[in-house]
């Protein structure tokens, strides 16, 4: 395992779509500040954000965390349910629970799930219903 | 193009970033899902829209997208406009339909952000 870097954790309250980008611009402003490649930056500010925007409307609450190491930067979402019961549903382009008001403000599409997988490198995604889904990306350096 | 042709094309009024004429964008996405916007704008495009919430400003920071047109006469609330001017972005707006904007920029050559466009 190559040495971490920075590691750096941001909770997100759901429902919170006031505050929505806050925590992805960080991770964008730190990522810059470590002069991580602006491809690179461009591709977890995105992963990062659509994270963000799925732990405010359809999660109970969770974190971001953001870990660099000399190899890879990893992004991980993590939540307190509710849980996804078909991960293979949520994973189509176009599939989405998202209710109207959220679609209003411009989300809820499904395309956010697609997204965050064509970005990363690397892509995992476990959830348990009624207890929370555990999101896995990495963007390798080089 | 540069921000001043394309104001004077669509006939729009710049509401921040008057002093960033010569700012230059290489192509455009229109959309009023930013789900889309996401999914599919390039870097150093521009972004027309005719949905006006400050997440538009947001999404257009994760993306490194520094211009946004809001069509059909749709003017920026004060809150749009601060976080625009913190962010060293151009908003315009101008009254013409998504569709003519897009078409107006097309037509003078603006290409857009998929493979074929
Ligand atoms: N953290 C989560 N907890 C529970 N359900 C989730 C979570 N993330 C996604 N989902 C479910 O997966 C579906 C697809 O998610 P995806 O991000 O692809 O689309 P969306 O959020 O509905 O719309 P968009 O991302 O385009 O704004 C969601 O509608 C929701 O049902
Ligand atoms: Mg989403």
């Amino acid at each position: 395992m190559d040495e971490v870097v920075l590691r750096k954790s941001y909770d997100v309250e759901a429902g919170d779509f006031e505050s929505a980008g806050d925590a992805s611009a960080g991770i964008k402003a730190t990522l810059k500040r470590l002069g991580v490649p602006t491809g690179i930056v461009r591709r977890v500010a995105i992963a990062a954000y659509e994270s963000e925007i799925n732990l405010i409307i359809h999660s109970m609450g969770g974190s971001l965390t953001l870990t660099v190491d000399g190899e890879s930067v990893c992004l991980v979402s993590d939540d307190r349910g509710p849980g996804i019961a078909s991960i293979e549903k949520a994973l189509q382009a176009g599939w989405s629970t998202a209710p109207d008001s959220v679609r209003s403000l411009g989300f809820g599409a499904g395309m956010g799930l697609p997204n965050m997988k064509k970005n990363a490198d690397e892509f995992q995604i476990d959830s348990t219903v009624n207890v929370g889904t555990h999101i896995v990306m990495r963007f390798h350096l080089s | 193009m540069k921000v001043s042709d394309i104001a004077s094309y669509l006939d729009a009024t710049i509401i921040v970033g008057k002093d960033q004429g010569d700012f230059e964008v290489s192509s455009a996405f229109g959309s009023d899902l930013m789900s889309d916007v996401l999914a599919f704008i390039k870097d150093n495009s521009l972004l027309l829209t005719g949905l006006v919430s400050p997440h538009v400003v947001r999404t257009c920071e994760m993306l490194d997208v520094m211009v946004i047109v809001f069509v059909r006469g749709k003017r920026p609330s004060e809150e749009i406009v601060e976080l625009a001017q913190e962010r060293d972005m151009i908003v315009m707006t101008t009254n013409l339909t998504l569709y003519e904007a897009s078409g107006v920029l097309y037509q003078h050559g603006l290409g857009g952000t998929s493979d074929n466009g």
